[in-house]
């Protein structure tokens, strides 16, 4: 590979997420967000293709579509699988067979995320989207979250609304309650995180390319557990790289997400 | 043809909307919602309304023009415009009250009032802070299992008026979607005690299989109090195959939330019209 083809941040970020979804097998992969999607996708064309998939609306789709293309005329045609109206979605989420990967406007070191609003519930000074799946989500599923803008405003000590329920909140419920509630994994635009450690608190589980262990430290509002040695994000290998350029995000939405560092 | 007349007019729909009732709307997001009722409830003297909705600019509309004294939602965005403008202003001045529930939560609250019971059980909820944004929210111990388990227990999300849009319909309130999602339109109807269905045309009954297929007959008249004709009625929201969002007007319509001058600009123009003057406007 040449200079010119070196992966970029968001490519690397793409692989990062992909990573969250290796060994789910058949269940519903259900990436929200542009580079989620993109992960997704990956992860489906590549090392997990079992994965079942959606179109972004109704339909379970086989075929590896890419992102941002809307006029049905520019995409390639859908092999639809099955149909998955709302409905039929809230059963697959109560059901079980699912990994979703939201965003979080916060997230805690326990993996609390916010997506409802800033400030009180009453009053919010930022009414965000609402709480909309989160707590569903979590205590039914799979749940990895993604995060573009690291910084102590969004990786926070205290988050101000709980959508997403973190591992205290789900330990505080008891065993039986708590029995589905799992979040393998968070990614940012400068690493990617898990909760492997003794008490489930967020730990840095690789920094990306070119970010440094302090950099991470300084954007993060919380105490990361932290290793004595730190990997770093591998990097897309070459069959990866074309299907994040050529079929999955031809029009680079990714770099819209994040700038190259 | 035995099938009853349930004909009715738009001012009919909106007239039998009094203050402090509770209003289902359908649709989701900036989907398939009755926009043409939502526009004749705004220019109708109900006032202090509820609104329940998958919310999008139903929710921001009627916000903005004062209607609102409690959203129940789960969010409420434009789709293409992620944060609704109007609502968003609304809740961050504190001009509306919000019953802000998760998505799964909203919907068993709709099925528990179509099934006329008092609730049903979700594990969604359980540790979030739905709970705490929503304290008269109970538990409810199961009855079976050892140790039992301990789930939210949803209430029943009971409606006044139900308002829905379809793409088609027979006089009789028989109802057809022909996109991709039928929502929860037929939930809306049944936690509903008067049920108004707009379509984008009213078709004999006979002709129904000719539109869509069998499935696509998703709200039955046995749901259906009134049914109006209302063609483009969802504009500007999406309603394909019969037409896509109106990009350029929602973003216009959004855009009005930034100072009341544009606002009243808007109003006037585009909402203080009859249907008719509305649909000629937009061309």
């Amino acid at each position: 590979m040449t200079a010119k083809d070196a992966a970029t941040r968001a490519e690397v970020c793409v692989v990062a997420v992909a990573e969250a979804f290796r060994g789910d097998g058949e269940i519903l992969a259900n990436p929200i967000g542009t580079i989620p999607m993109i992960g997704g996708r990956l992860a489906k064309a590549t090392f997990e293709p079992a994965l079942v998939m959606t179109d972004g609306e109704a339909m379970l789709v086989e075929n590896i579509l890419p992102v941002g293309v809307t006029d049905p005329k520019q995409q390639p045609a859908k092999v639809v699988g099955a149909w998955n109206p709302y409905r039929a979605m809230f059963d697959i989420v109560w059901n079980g067979p699912r990994h979703v990967m939201m965003g979080a406007t916060q997230i805690d070191r326990y993996g609390n995320q916010n997506i409802a609003m800033l400030g009180s519930l009453e009053r919010p000074t930022v009414q965000l989207l609402g709480f909309r799946g989160a707590p569903g989500n979590t205590i039914n599923d799979k749940t990895s979250y993604w995060v573009p803008n690291h910084s102590p405003k969004t990786f926070v000590a205290a988050v101000d609304v709980v959508s997403g329920i973190g591992y205290d909140r789900a330990r505080a419920l008891g065993p039986l309650a708590s029995r589905f509630h799992c979040l393998p994994r968070v990614v940012s635009n400068l690493g990617a995180f898990d909760f492997e450690t003794p008490d489930s608190a967020m730990r840095l589980r690789s920094v990306h390319p070119g970010v440094s262990v302090a950099a991470v430290v300084a954007a993060t509002g919380f105490e990361l557990v932290i290793g004595a040695t730190v990997a770093t994000t591998r990097l897309p290998t070459d069959e990866e790289l074309r299907w994040i350029r050529e079929v999955i995000d031809p029009t680079s939405l990714r770099e819209q997400e994040v700038p190259n560092a | 043809m035995v099938v009853p007349d349930k004909r009715v007019t738009i001012d009919e729909i909106v007239g039998e909307i009094r203050d402090g009732m509770t209003v289902g709307v359908g649709g989701w997001g900036s989907r398939r919602k009755p926009m043409s009722l939502i526009r004749a409830l705004m220019r109708s003297p109900a006032t202090d309304l509820t609104i329940v909705s998958y919310g999008g600019p139903d929710v921001g509309l009627l916000c903005r023009a004062g209607k609102v004294t409690r959203v129940v939602y789960a969010f409420v965005s434009l789709d293409s415009i992620p944060l609704e403008p109007h609502f968003r202003n609304a809740r961050q001045s504190g001009a509306v009250e919000a019953t802000e529930l998760d998505e799964g939560m909203f919907l068993l609250g709709l099925q528990a009032a179509a099934w006329r019971v008092p609730f049903l059980p979700t594990r969604a909820g359980l540790g979030s802070d739905v709970l705490r944004a929503n304290p008269s929210l109970r538990t409810v111990t199961s009855p079976y299992g050892n140790p039992p388990e301990v789930l939210v227990a949803m209430p029943a999300l009971e409606l006044d008026v139900a308002l829905v849009h379809m793409h088609r319909g027979d006089q009789g309130g028989n109802g057809q979607y022909l996109n991709v999602d039928p929502y929860f339109d037929d939930l809306m109807c049944m936690a509903a005690k008067r049920r108004f269905m707009s379509v984008e045309r009213i078709v004999p009954t006979e002709d129904l299989l000719a539109e869509g297929p069998l499935q696509s007959l998703r709200i039955n008249r046995l749901m259906v109090d009134g049914v109006v004709e209302t063609p483009n009625g969802a504009h500007f929201t999406e309603c394909p195959p019969d037409y896509a969002r109106d990009e350029a007007f929602q973003r216009a319509y959004a855009a009005t939330a930034k100072s009341d001058d544009e606002w009243d600009v808007f109003r006037r123009r585009f909402l203080d019209v009859s249907e008719a003057e509305y649909q000629a406007a937009i061309r």
